[in-house]
């Protein structure tokens, strides 16, 4: 199977259909309706179901009900759409459906810009919805990574009955790049019996399923909170990936940074070694469950002077740089909004004036 | 001489929380006969509202999801697509259908979704202690219309079943009640070809029941009924708005 070059929206789109998603609800927004436009015709092609709904507000809902009785579903936005999502998001993961939701980012707030940014990081993490929910976010890098990411997303949400939200960007969604499609990534669903609404006669027993997120009783929304919590430790302690990159040797500053922004830091890493001056940086794969003991220990390491979260956000990631490194080094935040992309020689000076600090 | 009237199998051996003179209890009957007569519990799901019938689940026997406010034909539409042999139906007050949901019917019916709505009218937001809604009467009083519905400000009533059967897409569209037997008898044929029209896969269906609700119109239930038929049957008027257009004779 050789590789096809193929935009980032198309292939996202692709990625889901090859992992067995057959079921897509969206509506158009920019950067990311090429998805809804290349799915209008596939699903067609696979014998699958497309649907625009009349607002993100519905779509979310779609997806709620069609997750809600056992099909594997996804939808895709952008950051104005994902905040009329997050009412849903905070309904579907209590009422532990699995779903995929991927935020094709822009910038913000408000109606913002449509070029690529990273400002919806406390969105994704920190649940942009109501009450103690977490979604499991992965951030990729590359269009390559956005197909790995979105095909592994299905399992991962079947395994914890829990949305899983992929955050790209503009500039992801947009460029095109060369990707093939795992075959060994295809996962077969999961028996949803136990709890889908699939109607009665399709399983065994004669008891219905009750799919909902209302728990007048407050012992037993504690305790339900208490069961959603679970799931997240156990995330944590299981599926946290990262990339490491430069962290073999010695270096004097550590950045931390994720997707499109982690590839311009990288050719900046890359530039600034042959200068003599080595830097290193964690790419925070999973922003939750996020990669605290690596960021900790990379931060740790004898010679490093400062760690540096660098994202096209006004500083949100930055917290979580902080909150994980515990005061080993300093810790700055270098940052650029609204779609401006920050260069590598931008970040070369920005990391040599920290270290003259 | 064995039982001849019995408890439909898709109603729950249980008692409900509704208000005494509540029409909930009627329409909730009306409903699970018809699953029964149809044969159709074991692939029916239900979505229950945000409203008195939020625990509708508790009351049905039958596959059920709970909605946000006004989202059940967002959810209707993501299960009926991708699971079409499924039969779906929201179960909706006027404040969910006709105020924060008013976006998603108008879409649903008019992509003619192939779901069955069941939309309780009692022209006021029951669960939440007597507001006004959408559907509430000129001059009417509420919690938050001391001195009566002000058309002048918030303008008429809505009539959800004119509004939807407005829609181009065909769709059967009734409007109906349950305050007395003669109305039931109506309401539930009416109930029995809504969902008889999503076994055909044929249209969307909403059955619209004008319904009382005496503790936050601060009535006696007989009063209720009485008013019902005064102030609201006159302005929300009985039958079929619109009905599916015939089916073509193969040629």
């Amino acid at each position: 199977m050789g590789k096809v070059l193929m935009k980032g929206n198309e292939a996202i789109g692709e990625a889901a259909i090859r992992a067995g998603c057959l079921n897509y609800f969206a509506y158009p927004i920019t950067p990311q309706s090429e998805v809804a436009e290349y799915l209008s015709r596939r699903m067609d092609e696979v014998g699958g179901v497309f649907l625009q709904g009349e607002s993100e507000v519905a779509v979310g809902y779609m997806i709620f009900g069609a997750a809600g009785c056992g099909a594997r579903v996804f939808t895709t936005s952008s950051s104005p759409g994902i905040s009329l999502m997050s009412e849903a998001l905070s309904y579907i993961t209590c009422a532990q459906c699995p779903a995929v939701f991927v935020n094709i980012m822009r910038g913000g707030p408000g109606l913002g810009g449509i070029l690529p940014s990273q400002g919806d990081y406390f969105q994704a993490t920190k649940g942009g919805g109501h009450g103690d929910y977490r979604l499991f976010v992965m951030a990729p890098a590359s269009v390559q990574e956005a197909v790995q990411m979105v095909m592994e997303a299905f399992p991962i949400a079947e395994k914890y009955r829990n949305p899983v939200m992929i955050l790209g960007d503009g500039l992801i969604g947009q460029m095109m790049e060369p990707v093939e499609f795992p075959e060994d990534l295809v996962v077969e669903p999961t028996n949803k019996d136990e709890w889908a609404t699939n109607g009665i006669g399709n399983r065994p027993g004669d008891t219905p399923n009750l799919v909902k997120s209302l728990f007048l009783d407050p012992v037993q929304l504690n305790s339900h909170n208490l069961l959603l919590k679970a799931k997240y430790d156990r995330m944590r302690q299981e599926e946290v990936r990262y990339e490491a990159y430069n962290t073999e040797g010695d270096y004097r500053a550590l950045i931390v940074s994720y997707g499109t922004m982690s590839r311009v830091c990288r050719t900046a890493i890359d530039f600034l070694k042959e200068e003599g001056l080595e830097v290193a940086m964690i790419r925070p794969q999973t922003l939750f469950p996020f990669p605290e003991k690596a960021v900790r220990d990379a931060a740790g390491k004898a010679g490093c002077q400062v760690a540096v979260s660098i994202e096209m956000s006004m500083g949100q990631m930055v917290e979580d740089v902080e909150r994980s490194i515990q005061g080993r080094c300093p810790v700055e935040w270098y940052g650029k909004c609204g779609g401006e992309v920050p260069t590598p020689e931008e970040i070369m000076d920005v990391i040599r004036g920290m270290l003259k600090k | 001489m064995g039982k001849t009237f019995k408890r439909p199998e898709a109603l729950r051996d249980t008692p409900t929380h509704y208000c005494p003179g509540c029409t909930h209890g009627v329409i909730h009957r009306l409903v699970a006969e018809v699953i029964d007569e149809l044969g159709i519990r074991d692939r029916t799901v239900g979505i229950a509202p945000v409203g008195c019938a939020v625990l509708a689940y508790n009351y049905f026997n039958v596959d059920f999801q709970e909605a946000a406010h006004g989202r059940a034909p967002a959810m209707a539409t993501g299960i009926k697509r991708v699971r079409p042999d499924l039969m779906v139906f929201t179960y909706q007050g006027d404040g969910d259908l006709a105020s924060i949901g008013m976006g998603e019917i108008i879409h649903a019916a008019n992509r003619g979704e192939k779901f069955t709505t069941i939309f309780v009218n009692n022209a006021v937001y029951g669960m939440t202690g007597g507001q006004m809604a959408p559907t509430t009467m000129p001059d009417q009083r509420t919690t938050t219309s001391p001195f009566g519905r002000d058309v002048q400000a918030v303008g008429m009533p809505v009539k959800m079943a004119e509004l939807l059967a407005a829609l181009q897409t065909p769709g059967y569209i009734t409007r109906q009640t349950v305050i007395k037997p003669k109305y039931i008898n109506r309401a539930k044929k009416a109930i029995h070809k809504a969902f008889s029209y999503q076994m055909e896969n044929r249209c969307f269906s909403f059955v619209e029941v004008v319904s009382t609700c005496p503790t936050n119109w601060g009535m006696t239930p007989l009063d209720a009924i009485e008013w019902t038929e005064n102030t609201l049957l006159p302005y929300y008027q009985l039958g079929d708005c619109k009905t599916p257009e015939p089916r073509e004779e193969a040629a």
